[in-house]
Formats: structure tokens, C-alpha cells, sequence
């Protein structure tokens, strides 16, 4: 399973520090499937991560990786590709990371359309620090910090980044992992930017308070509560996988140099 | 460019940041200081750079750090809220090693203070406003002839020392206007890159030098850059044999250099009974109430810090057993340093916080009455 990809991690830094049944890991496969299957110059290749569970993947994967502050993946990857608009650089986000701490950065990078592919792993829950509350914990679900329940609504990430001006998002699991590989290279290809959630699993920190007994049930929820455009929703807490919309606007970074060659001419 | 030239201080900031090669500024607008990025957004796109207005100062301090990650030199500028804002990523540069230049043109605070008035009361912010433990350097302009070498000489040490460098002004340095003369020729350094193959270089390397080669990310130099403490690698650790070289060698990289980053002036100090020491804009007050002072007879010499972190504790230890009198726009900040070095009987005050400046006749009046003594 592993063999086909190895050659994109630093083996001498695994075994990885994420927990037995996590969902992180399968997740860091889909996607590094993704830069595989696309036949990117992995000395091009830049990961940005914030802090968290999920922004640890970036140590494990052989290419140019930042492992920034919390909250803060959006700017540090929006310097980087403003400065060499010709790396490709995907960005690493947990839920509390990109919405609590990050939420400012989230939308104004959406506003931009800088071309930068982000991947949000959503496991509803500060995993890190023990199982916290996040903006992405549903309502009613329990953490250490709403141990009698989330008064609290969660955003709709996608449509948070939509209505600030994203130009591609769409949605997977880390039960769906093929899926997860094709929209990563969908975003990839989208010229501006992109945000993929990955709804992943926590057993440890969110599972266990929230009355999945092992990781597999987890798995099984995820598969049986997403659904693909056109079809049914049956609960309400369905969601819907796969594409969630696209559209056409000017890209930061092409747009910037636009503005360097007019001057350009101006000049002349 | 015609020389001489009439400049402000702030533009002179963002030509000498050019001058050095800047090829990168991200910032958010704030008085008094926004000179700066205004400059910055209408001169970089004509010069093949990139000049980028974020959210907030966190996103800027983020921004130029990943922007010199991959090569460019990167500068930003602010004022004391932002430059608090600042702090966690400005740990983040030291502690990944990442060369920057940050602009603080001080104001009067707490707070939001006095957005239009001087100040220079983030003295210690610039050397201990980041948690922990970690090495800094801060210069401080007096005039606008300043801010521009200085501007270049920041950079030159950023490259270097492979660090952030404060460039430490006030509202009245960064508004001010006055005559400049730009050099012909101006030494400018660029950080030294790796002369091994990617599979030998090691970005953390714990050499003689203390300052390791840093690859541009994009070059063919696949690492790892984290804000966790890490191994010569560049991959994080909590091992204690691992994290006490690091640390030991972070926080003393700059010993081995100290002679090429502390600049002070020195002025009429041989026969001073009394050494003013003041940085600034209350430098400027204190050199006029030197001269008065000693046309009156008073032997009054002046020191000022240029580099105020690290201070140039070597170079003021000259001067024991002198009797110094801190002249500065807080409530003694420098002054505490001072009395650090030669007790506090050695030591006399003259602050001011009210948003005006120290005038000379101030310290002249302070002057007449400690030679007095």
C-alpha cells in the first residue's frame, strides 16, 4: 500500500506521532496520491502547515515543509507563493487552526484567490490538546470543554470560503479516500483558491466522548452520512461529498504580474 | 537621484530597503508608520517585486517569513499595536533562523496610545517582547541619513546573522525631513547559500560559525522548517541532547560577531564627568544640550547606542566610574540596562511619557544640576 508513494516521505522520520485508528494518515496517503498522479517536481512542491494534529503531516512528506504557528499556514503559504507564484504550494489546516485561530486568514486568503490548494482536515475537535471544543464540533457533540454538550453552531467551512470569494471546494472523508485523491488534484488544477475538507476521524479525543465505541465506527459513520449531489438526504447530519462548487475569478498572483508588466509598459 | 536630497525619515526607510534589495514587503496600515508601505506598494511592482497588504500584522510578520523562505529579502513596518501583534512570528523567524527586517516606528501606548505622537517605549518589546529565550538586534536611526544606512546595514545583518532585525524609529525620526546625502556605493550582503549537494546539507548545522548556509526553498533543498525546537535536520525534537546545542547555539550566535553589530557614537566622552546616553529622537536633543553645555565649560559627553539590542555593554564599560544621565521617551527602559551595568547610584533619569518631546533646554536644566552637584 505504502511502496507506491514512499518515495514523497522521509522515512527515517516515521513512525508518525498520530494515534492507532486516526484518520490523518490516510488522509496524508490521499493526498500525497494526488501530487503522484499530477507528476509534480517535488523540489517545487511546498507544504504549509499551522499546528495541530494534522499540521504535523508536512515532517513526514520529502518536500520544501513549513510547520508555521497556530492559526497562521494561510499567510506564511500566501508570502511564499506571492514571492515565486511558480512553486506549488498546498497548505495544511486543521478545523480549530483554520477557523477558530485562522478564520480571519481563511476568508481573506478566499477573498484574494490566491492560487494556493488548502486542505482543511476536520476531525471536530482540538485532537493535540486533548479534545477541546472547535468551530467545527457539531452542536450537542461533547469535548473536554462542553462536557455537557456544544451550545454552540458549527460553520459551514465551505460555504464560509465560498461566500468570501473561493473559486473551487469540495468535500471527502477519510473513508472516501479515492475520492479525496481526485478532488485534491481538481483543486490542485483550479487556478486560485481551493479548499478541500477532509472529514476525518478522532477516536481518541472526540470518538470516545461521543459514543463511537472503536475507529471502524467512525469509519462506517462517514461512509453512511455522506452523500453525493442529486441524492437524498436522510439525516441531518448528512453531508454531501464531492464537488461542492467552482467558479471563475482572477487569480492574485497572475493578477500582480499583470499589474508589473503594465507598468512595465508604462515606463517605456 | 540628485544628491543632496530632501527626504522623510519613513521614505528614506523604504529607499534604503530598496537600495538593499528588498524585493518583498507585506503590511497593514498604522500610524506613524505607513509611509513606509506606501512607498513599498508603488515602487516594488516597477522593480520585478511584490508588495502585498494582509489582514492584520499577524498575516504580515507570516507573510515575509514565507517570502524570504524562498529567497527574497522581505521587510515589513508598523507601530507599537502592531509590532504586539508581530511578536509570536517574530519568535517564529529567530527561532527558524529566517532573515527579515521589522520597522516599529514607535508611539506613545499602551494601547492605541498616541498614534501621532512620540514615543519610544518599546525598547524592551524589541528585545523581549517574543516568549523565550532567543538573541535580537535593533538599531536605532537619529536622523534620516540614518534610515536609510541603517535600512541597508539591517538587512546586511539580517542576511548575515541569519535573524530578524528591528529597525527601532519614532514618530519623529519616521516623519521627519531633512537633507540627505545617498552614497555611491554601498556594501550589500546576501545570506550564504549551501556548497554541499542536497543530500549533505543540513540546514540547522551546529558548526564553528554558528550561523548555518540557508537554502532557498524551490532550489532543490527539500527540508523542514518548524517552530519546534529540532535537530541539525531542521526535524523537531524534545530530546534534551538534542535541544540543549540548539538552544545553546541559538541564543549565542551573535557572541562570536558582536563587534560588527553593535554600532554606538561617541561623542566628546574622553574628559566627560557626565555621559549622557540617549538614542533616537531624544539623541538629537541631547547633542544640542551637549554643545550649549559645554560652551558654558561643562565637560558633557554623549553616548549613543545605534545598536540597542545587543547593547554595547563592552563599549560603555570604558566609561566607569563616570557619573551618566539616560535620556529617553519612557520610564527608563534603556535606563534599567544601564543601572545593570554600573549600579543605580551611577545613574540619573530624564524621561518623559506625555507624547512631547524631551527638549535640549530639559537637559541642559537636568545637566546644570547634576554638574552642579
Amino acid at each position: 500500500m505504502f511502496n507506491d508513494i514512499a518515495q514523497y516521505f522521509r522515512t527515517d522520520t516515521l513512525p508518525h506521532i498520530w494515534c492507532p485508528g486516526c484518520g490523518i494518515g490516510t488522509i496524508t496517503a490521499a493526498i500525497v496520491r494526488a501530487i503522484k498522479t499530477l507528476q509534480l517536481d517535488q523540489n517545487k512542491v511546498i507544504f504549509v502547515s499551522g499546528i495541530g494534529c494534522s499540521s504535523r503531516m508536512p515532517g513526514y512528506l520529502d518536500f520544501n515543509t513549513i510547520h508555521t504557528t497556530h492559526g497562521r499556514a494561510l499567510p506564511f503559504a500566501t508570502g511564499i507563493k506571492a514571492a515565486r507564484p511558480e512553486l506549488d504550494v498546498f497548505v495544511i489546516m486543521g478545523d480549530g487552526d483554520s477557523t477558530a485561530i485562522g478564520g480571519n486568514h481563511l476568508i481573506h486568503a478566499s477573498r484574494r484567490n490566491i492560487d494556493l490548494t488548502a486542505i482543511v482536515i476536520n476531525n471536530s475537535i482540538y485532537g493535540m490538546t486533548g479534545g477541546q471544543t472547535s468551530p467545527l464540533t457539531p452542536h450537542d457533540k461533547r469535548g473536554t470543554t462542553s462536557p455537557f454538550g456544544n451550545l454552540e453552531r458549527p460553520f459551514q467551512v465551505l460555504e464560509l470560503a465560498k461566500a468570501a470569494g473561493a473559486t473551487y471546494g469540495a468535500r471527502a472523508t477519510a473513508f472516501h479516500n479515492q475520492l479525496l485523491t481526485k478532488l485534491v488534484i481538481d483543486a490542485y488544477n483550479n487556478s486560485g483558491f481551493s479548499l478541500v475538507e477532509a472529514i476525518s476521524q478522532c477516536p481518541v479525543s472526540y470518538g470516545r466522548r461521543n459514543k463511537f465505541k472503536t475507529p471502524a465506527d467512525m469509519l462506517l459513520w462517514q461512509k453512511e452520512h455522506a452523500y453525493k449531489a442529486g441524492q437524498r438526504i436522510g439525516h441531518e447530519d448528512d453531508f454531501e461529498i464531492g464537488e461542492i462548487f467552482r467558479s471563475e475569478a482572477p487569480e492574485y498572483t497572475k493578477e500582480y504580474d499583470k499589474l508589473r508588466q503594465r507598468l512595465k509598459e508604462v515606463s517605456r | 537621484m540628485s544628491n543632496p536630497k530632501l527626504m522623510q525619515g519613513n521614505e528614506a526607510v523604504a529607499e534604503g530597503a530598496l537600495a538593499a534589495g528588498v524585493l518583498f514587503y507585506a503590511g497593514y496600515p498604522i500610524t506613524p508608520s505607513t509611509e513606509i508601505a506606501e512607498k513599498m506598494a508603488e515602487r516594488l511592482p516597477l522593480v520585478g517585486g511584490s508588495f502585498i497588504q494582509m489582514e492584520d500584522e499577524i498575516g504580515s510578520m507570516a507573510a515575509i517569513i514565507g517570502a524570504s523562505l524562498t529567497g527574497l529579502k522581505a521587510l515589513t513596518a508598523t507601530s507599537g499595536p502592531g509590532f504586539s501583534l508581530m511578536q509570536e512570528n517574530l519568535g517564529y523567524a529567530v527561532a527558524t533562523e529566517v532573515p527579515c527586517v521589522v520597522v516599529n516606528v514607535q508611539r506613545g501606548g499602551p494601547s492605541t496610545g498616541l498614534p501621532t505622537s512620540p514615543a519610544q517605549a518599546d525598547v524592551m518589546q524589541a528585545r523581549w517582547g517574543t516568549h523565550g529565550d532567543h538573541p535580537i538586534i535593533a538599531i536605532t536611526p537619529s536622523t534620516v541619513q540614518e534610515c536609510y544606512l541603517l535600512t541597508v546595514i539591517a538587512f546586511n545583518l539580517s542576511e548575515e546573522y541569519r535573524i530578524p532585525v528591528i529597525l527601532l524609529m519614532d514618530e519623529v525620526i519616521g516623519h521627519l525631513r531633512e537633507k540627505v546625502v545617498l552614497p555611491d556605493q554601498l556594501t550589500i550582503v546576501n545570506r550564504k547559500g549551501p556548497d554541499v549537494p542536497p543530500g549533505e546539507y543540513l540546514p540547522y548545522e551546529n558548526d564553528d560559525s554558528m550561523i548555518p548556509a540557508m537554502a532557498n526553498f524551490g532550489d532543490g533543498y527539500r527540508y523542514h522548517v518548524t517552530g519546534l525546537t529540532h535537530n541539525q535536520k531542521g526535524l523537531p525534537t524534545g530530546n534534551p541532547e538534542v535541544t540543549k546545542p540548539f538552544m545553546q547555539r541559538l541564543t549565542q550566535k551573535l557572541n562570536p560577531y558582536l563587534d560588527r553589530i553593535q554600532m554606538v557614537e561617541e561623542v566628546l566622552l574622553e574628559d566627560a564627568d557626565l555621559i549622557l546616553i540617549a538614542y533616537g529622537c531624544s539623541a538629537r536633543s541631547a547633542m544640542e544640550a551637549l554643545h550649549i553645555a559645554r560652551g558654558r565649560g561643562l565637560k558633557v559627553g554623549l553616548f549613543r547606542p545605534i545598536t540597542i539590542w545587543p547593547f554595547p555593554q563592552k563599549q560603555l564599560e570604558k566609561y566607569v566610574g563616570r557619573k551618566f544621565l539616560v535620556v529617553e521617551m519612557n520610564t527608563g527602559q534603556l535606563a534599567g540596562e544601564i543601572e545593570r551595568i554600573f549600579g543605580n547610584k551611577a545613574v540619573e533619569r530624564l524621561n518623559r511619557i506625555d507624547g512631547e518631546l524631551i527638549t535640549p533646554k530639559e537637559v541642559l536644566e537636568k545637566i546644570g544640576g547634576l554638574c552642579n552637584v
